[in-house]
C-alpha cells in the first residue's frame, strides 16, 4: 500500500498537473502544431497537407517549405487584409477609448450603489450572444432599416443612406461590441484615484479641465493600456462583424482566414495566415501581460 | 437640480447604445408582418413556429447539452488552476502556467479554432481519437477558454480571502483536501456559482470555435443562426435572439445576485462578529455591558 502511494503522483503535483496538462495539450501544442502545417505544403488528401517530416534510411529529414510564407507576402490580397484589420482595429479602440472614458468617468464618480447597478448594466452585454447583438443591427442598419425609416420620416434624407456592407457598419459593430472591455478596466483603475489630489488642484486654481488632463489623465494610464489591448487584439482576429456587417470591400483577415481554410481549403495557408497574425498580435499581447501583472503588484 | 455633467450624459448616451438594438430587435420579434422591416402589428406567430422548427430544437438541444458540460468542466478545472495561482507560489513551469491560464482570453477565436482543429486532425492520425468531430470536441474547445475565464472570477475572490482561516484548520491537523472543503470551497462558492453561469453562456454564444471543430450533423444552435442570417434579417431568426437574450440575460442576472448575495451574508457576518468581541467580554454577562 505505502509503495504504491509512492508510485501515484501525490496530491501536489495532482492539483497542478489536471489544469497544466489540460491547457498544454488544448492550448498549446495546437499552436506547435498550427506552425508545423504553415510550412507543409496543401496536398490532395485527407487531412490536405503533406508530412514535414520524413524518415527514410535512419535519416530524419526535415522540409520546411516557406512558400506560403512567400505566398502570403507577394498576394495583395493578404497584405490589405492585415492591415485592413490593424486599420479597423485601431480606430475602432480609439472610439471605444474615446466613447468610453467618460463613461467609465461618470461610474466612477456614481454613488456606491448606482455603481454596482452601472457595472452590472454595462457588464451584462458582454455575457450575452454576441452573435445577435450584431444580428441586431442588421435590421436597424439596412437600406430599407429602421435607422433610413426614420431619417426618412424625418424628411432629414430622400435617399436611403448605404451603411450596411460598409466599413462604417464595422465600426459601429465593433464600438458596439467591445465597449464594455473598455470601459470595465478604465473604471477599476478610475476608481482607485485619491480625489483629494483633484481638489488640491483646484485649491491651487487648476481648471477643472486643465487637472483633468494633467492628474486624471496620467493616473489612468495602466487602464487605458488595458483597456485598448483588450479591444484591439480581439477585434484584430475578429470574423462575426465583417461578416455580418461588413461589405465585399471590408478586409479583415479573420474573414480571409475563415474563407481560406472552409472555401479554398487550402489548410497550410490558413496555417501561415493564423501564424502571422499571432506574431503581430504578440507584441499587444505581452503588453497587456506586463500591464495586468503591473496591476496585481500595485494591489497586493 | 443639478446640470449633469459631460460624462453623466455620455453614459446615459452609451447604455442606451448598448441596450436601445435589443429592445428593438424584441420589439420586432413581435411583428407580424413577412417583410422584417416593415410593421404589420403586434403576432406571436414566428414563436409559435418555432415549435414546429425541428432542426433549430435540436441545435438548441445540442447546444445545450454541451454548454451544461462545458459549465461543469469549466468549473473543476478553472477552480484548480485558480488554487494553484493563488496559493502554490513556487513550482516548474509556474510562469507559463500563468501565461496559458490567460491566454485564451485574448487570443482571437478564429486562432483558437484553426489551432484545435489542427490538434484534432493530428490527433486522430496519431491515436485514432476523436475518430469524427462534434459534441466531445466542440465540449473540449469551450472547456478550454471557459475554464480561463472561472480562473479568473475565482483567483480574484481566492486572492481577497483570509488566509489565517485556513492556516488555523492546518495547524488543528486537518489535511489540505479536508481544508478545501470544508474552509475553503464554502467561501468561494458564489464565485464558482458566477463563473459556471458565465461559462454556461459563453459556451452557448460561441460561434468561431464552434464551427472549425464540429463535424458534420454537429450544428449547434448559433452555427445555426448565423447560416440563416448571413444573408439578410429574417422574422423567426428575430424570435429566437429574443429568447436567447432573455434567458442569457436572466441567467447573467442571476449570476451576479448570487454573487453580490454571497457577499453580502460574508459581509455581515463578519461584521457581527467583529462587534460581538467589541460589545461584550465574553466573562461579562449579557445586559450589563
Amino acid at each position: 500500500m505505502k509503495r504504491l502511494r509512492q508510485l501515484l503522483p501525490g496530491g501536489r503535483q495532482l492539483v497542478v498537473g489536471i489544469p497544466f496538462v489540460w491547457l498544454l495539450l488544448f492550448f498549446l501544442l495546437p499552436f506547435a502544431i498550427v506552425l508545423k502545417i504553415s510550412f507543409s505544403e496543401a496536398a490532395v488528401a485527407i487531412p490536405p497537407y503533406t508530412e514535414i517530416f520524413t524518415y527514410v534510411d535512419q535519416q530524419l529529414k526535415i522540409l520546411a517549405n516557406l512558400n506560403n510564407y512567400v505566398f502570403l507576402g507577394q498576394d495583395e490580397l493578404y497584405l490589405s487584409a492585415y492591415l485592413g484589420s490593424l486599420k479597423i482595429a485601431a480606430i475602432g479602440t480609439l472610439l471605444c477609448l474615446l466613447i468610453g472614458y467618460p463613461m467609465a468617468y461618470a461610474i466612477a464618480r456614481a454613488s456606491k450603489e448606482m455603481q454596482t447597478v452601472y457595472l452590472l448594466l454595462i457588464m451584462m452585454p458582454t455575457w450575452t450572444a454576441i452573435l445577435i447583438r450584431v444580428y441586431a443591427w442588421m435590421g436597424i442598419l439596412g437600406n430599407n432599416g429602421l435607422l433610413n425609416g426614420l431619417l426618412q420620416g424625418l424628411g432629414l434624407i430622400d435617399e436611403p443612406l448605404r451603411i450596411l456592407n460598409t466599413d462604417l457598419a464595422v465600426y459601429i459593430g465593433v464600438v458596439y461590441s467591445y465597449l464594455p472591455f473598455m470601459v470595465l478596466p478604465l473604471y477599476a483603475n478610475l476608481v482607485k484615484h485619491d480625489p483629494s489630489l483633484l481638489e488640491a488642484a483646484a485649491d491651487l486654481g487648476a481648471h477643472p479641465l486643465a487637472s483633468f488632463w494633467k492628474i486624471t489623465v496620467p493616473l489612468s494610464k495602466n487602464g487605458i493600456v488595458a483597456g485598448c489591448m483588450l479591444v484591439f487584439i480581439p477585434v484584430v482576429g475578429e470574423f462575426v462583424i465583417p461578416e455580418l456587417l461588413g461589405g465585399p470591400e471590408t478586409l479583415m483577415i479573420g474573414k480571409v482566414l475563415w474563407q481560406e481554410f472552409f472555401n479554398n481549403r487550402d489548410w497550410p495557408v490558413a496555417a501561415a495566415l493564423a501564424v502571422v497574425m499571432l506574431a503581430i498580435l504578440l507584441v499587444p499581447i505581452i503588453l497587456l501581460n506586463r500591464n495586468q501583472a503591473r496591476e496585481m503588484e500595485g494591489r497586493l | 437640480m443639478r446640470r449633469p455633467s459631460f460624462s453623466s450624459l455620455m453614459l446615459w448616451a452609451g447604455l442606451l447604445f448598448i441596450y436601445l438594438p435589443m429592445v428593438i430587435l424584441v420589439i420586432y420579434s413581435f411583428n407580424d408582418s413577412r417583410l422584417v422591416t416593415v410593421w404589420g402589428g403586434w403576432s406571436v406567430r414566428w414563436y409559435a413556429g418555432l415549435l414546429d422548427n425541428r432542426q433549430l430544437l435540436g441545435a438548441l438541444g445540442r447546444s445545450l447539452q454541451i454548454a451544461l458540460c462545458t459549465a461543469v468542466a469549466a468549473v473543476a478545472l478553472g477552480t484548480l488552476a485558480a488554487f494553484v495561482l493563488t496559493r502554490i507560489p513556487r513550482f516548474r513551469g509556474r510562469s507559463l502556467f500563468g501565461g496559458l491560464v490567460t491566454a485564451p482570453l485574448v487570443m482571437p477565436e478564429v486562432i483558437t479554432g484553426l489551432s484545435l482543429l489542427l490538434l484534432f486532425v493530428a490527433m486522430a492520425q496519431v491515436v485514432g481519437w476523436p475518430a469524427e468531430r462534434g459534441l466531445t470536441t466542440i465540449w473540449i474547445a469551450h472547456t478550454t477558454f471557459c475554464t480561463s475565464y472561472v480562473a479568473v472570477i475565482v483567483s480574484a475572490r481566492l486572492r481577497e480571502l483570509d488566509l489565517s482561516i485556513e492556516e488555523a484548520a492546518m495547524d488543528l491537523g486537518a489535511r489540505p483536501w479536508k481544508v478545501f472543503l470544508l474552509i475553503t470551497l464554502p467561501m468561494i462558492a458564489p464565485s464558482l456559482g458566477a463563473g459556471g453561469m458565465l461559462s454556461f453562456a459563453l459556451s452557448l454564444d460561441d460561434l468561431v470555435l464552434a464551427s472549425f471543430v464540429s463535424g458534420p450533423g454537429a450544428t449547434t444552435l448559433p452555427m445555426e443562426i448565423f447560416s440563416a442570417v448571413r444573408l439578410g434579417v429574417k422574422p423567426d431568426i428575430n424570435a429566437v435572439a429574443s429568447l436567447i437574450l432573455l434567458a442569457v440575460s436572466l441567467f447573467t442576472f442571476l449570476a451576479w445576485f448570487f454573487m453580490r448575495r454571497g457577499e453580502a451574508r460574508r459581509r455581515r457576518a463578519l461584521q457581527q462578529v467583529h462587534e460581538d468581541e467589541q460589545r461584550q467580554p465574553s466573562w461579562q454577562p449579557a445586559g450589563q455591558a
